[in-house]
């Protein structure tokens, strides 16, 4: 629990909200949040910076800064596996977007995801390596109001669609490669809590999906721990390794309020997507 | 910290801020049309009669910055044997002031109706300048639950463009009277037929017919020379275009563009981009390319045809992808 005090001290957090003065919200916004966040969610450990290990496009400005596309690559000639990716903006409310824990079956990295961004920010990937060393690339990306805009532009249309999955394939472009490019999508509001309920004028709770895994068969793929920064339908591309033709995709997603999502997905082969 | 302690970290976070936000008076945000409104006389906005009894003031092409004060769409009013109709009331209490002026140098009937066409700032916040009036606020059934989740960041966003001069007195008004799905309002020999629209622009979209003159108030349905915005849904708003295209109208007052255009020749270039919109999302979508590379390229083709194309045409895409990859 002092972790816990501790990171809300430094986030000045607390301060915010139960004073709830703009002033104070601007105060936090324009104070250095990496520092705490470097201690809280990396212990103050070492981080070898821009090495080129990890690489992250991100838009210079967002285009809405509810949806910001990202897309990470590690260079696993460079990293030790198995590795694990976290995604920070570090101005958010809750800063850690998600964390990825790549497993056997990951192929060449490279992920995309699409986030929310509340302030201009930082935006950060940090690999640690099976070694236990930690690599981070840095991107300034300029958007604002991500997290507390509204999570459906149809507002009706999405209780109809609530939890359902697609796995998108695509055509392999280089026959050679190892790895083939997958797309999760999930149907989620996952909202931030910083939404406001329509019809009470009540800030809408947290709801979000916070677990996914993904398996070839038996052996993971990744798993990741979401937050309230990833996007409205959640949105993870992603590259395997396949063993076979008869390789089946399966994906499990939790969301916060325990709603458990499954789907299973045959691989297709050759170069039809 | 582990990641479970770090989302209910953030979990617990979120409530906390939604509790300070509700102690600050968020729901007061929507505050109810009543209190005075005293202040320095406001200079009339420019309007064209462009039909008899109806006015329209265009708005600039530009997006909201102190200059304009937030004065970028076209506003409207209809006069009535009777009353008045404002449509569109300008995007800060200054605008609304100046729009106010306009109408009484027009005329001295009372101003029983402000009537919305959608939730977008630059059309609801000048509603305040008319309060005193104690009009009934018109719009779409879903107007006031848009603009409740919007209304926080709406106020604190372009507070900040327009800055504290041009953003003083500004606030919501919800609607006091909704359309379901069609409302007759009378100002006095004068009938004016109101639609709630389906999923376009925006999730509460609405119409208005002038039958009398025979001019359609289509808000931001139809941008002519202003590039069309996407905050709803792009299948939604050409199957809707479609539609308006069938009404037998001699005009229509844009939302952004000249205060009138030919209908239904004044939506063609806009069906047209969100047509190329559509089909090039699609065709990517299908060649598995990512919301990145369309918003990078989509659309680059039809630049020439708008104003403030680089504002807008990169979200429009970025929107539409994240709508066409569900299908």
């Amino acid at each position: 629990m002092t972790e816990l005090i501790a990171r809300r001290s430094v986030l000045g957090l607390v301060g915010v909200a139960l004073t709830g003065l703009p002033a104070t919200l601007v105060r936090a916004a324009e104070d250095d949040p990496w520092p705490g966040l470097h201690q809280d969610v990396f212990r103050n450990r070492p981080i070898s910076e821009e090495d080129g290990l990890v690489t992250l496009e991100a838009p210079m400005r967002a285009e809405d800064a509810a949806l910001v596309p990202l897309t990470v690559k590690i260079d696993r000639d460079k990293a030790s596996a198995p590795l694990t990716l976290t995604l920070l903006i570090d101005k958010n409310p809750a800063p850690v977007a998600a964390t990825f824990y790549f497993g056997e079956a990951s192929g060449e990295i490279v992920l995309s995801t699409r986030v929310r961004i509340d302030a201009y920010s930082n935006v950060r990937a940090v690999v640690e390596t099976a070694s236990g060393s930690l690599h981070m690339t840095t991107k300034y990306v300029k958007a604002s109001g991500g997290c507390s805009a509204p999570a459906l532009k149809d507002a009706d249309l999405a209780d109809a669609e609530l939890g359902k999955m697609q796995l998108r394939q695509f055509a392999v472009e280089n026959a050679t490669s190892a790895s083939r490019e997958v797309q999760l999508m999930i149907r989620h509001p996952n909202y931030s809590g910083l939404q406001m309920n329509q019809l009470t004028g009540y800030y809408i709770p947290a709801k979000f999906i916070s677990d996914v895994e993904v398996k070839r068969g038996d052996v993971s793929v990744f798993r990741m721990e979401g937050g309230i920064s990833l996007s409205t339908d959640p949105n993870i591309r992603f590259t395997y390794r396949p063993a076979g033709p008869d390789d089946v995709l399966t994906a499990v997603a939790r969301d916060t309020d325990g709603l458990l999502l499954n789907g299973s997905w045959p691989v297709k082969s050759g170069k039809e997507s | 910290m582990s990641a479970i302690q770090r989302w209910r970290l953030s979990t617990m976070f979120c409530v906390a801020l939604s509790l300070a936000f509700f102690a600050m008076g968020a729901r007061s945000v929507l505050a109810p049309p009543a209190g005075a409104q005293t202040g320095p006389p406001a200079n009339p906005l420019t309007v064209t009669e462009i039909a008899a009894g109806v006015f329209v003031h265009q708005g600039a092409y530009a997006v909201f910055a102190p200059s304009n004060r937030g004065d970028i769409a076209n506003l409207s009013f209809v006069v009535g044997r009777d009353a008045v109709a404002v449509i569109d009331t300008g995007g800060s209490a200054a605008v609304g002031q100046a729009l106010r002026a306009a109408i009484r140098s027009v005329t001295d009937k009372p101003i029983r109706y402000v009537i919305n066409t959608h939730m977008h700032p630059d059309h609801v916040f000048g509603n305040a300048a008319f309060a005193d009036d104690q009009p009934e606020f018109i719009g779409h059934h879903k107007l006031a639950r848009a603009l409740a989740a919007r209304a926080e960041r709406y106020l604190a966003v372009n507070g900040e463009l327009l800055g504290p001069e041009a953003f003083a007195g500004t606030r919501l008004i919800a609607p006091t009277r909704v359309v379901q799905d069609r409302l007759v309002i009378d100002l006095g020999g004068r009938e004016l037929i109101l639609e709630a629209q389906p999923t376009a622009h925006t999730d509460n979209d609405l119409t208005i017919h002038d039958v009398t003159t025979g001019t359609l108030f289509l808000g931001d349905l139809l941008f002519v020379r202003h590039i069309p915005a996407l905050d709803g849904s792009i299948r939604g708003w050409l199957a809707l275009i479609d539609r308006l295209e069938r009404i037998a109208a001699k005009q229509a007052v844009p939302g952004h563009g000249p205060p009138s255009a030919d209908w239904p020749a004044a939506v063609q270039p806009q069906k047209q981009y969100l047509q190329r919109i559509s089909a090039d999302v699609r065709r990517m979508v299908k060649e598995g390319r990512s919301i990145a590379e369309a918003a990078a390229s989509v659309g680059l083709s039809e630049k020439d045809a708008w104003v403030l194309f680089d504002e807008f045409n990169a979200r429009n895409v970025t929107a539409a992808f994240a709508e066409l990859e569900w299908e």
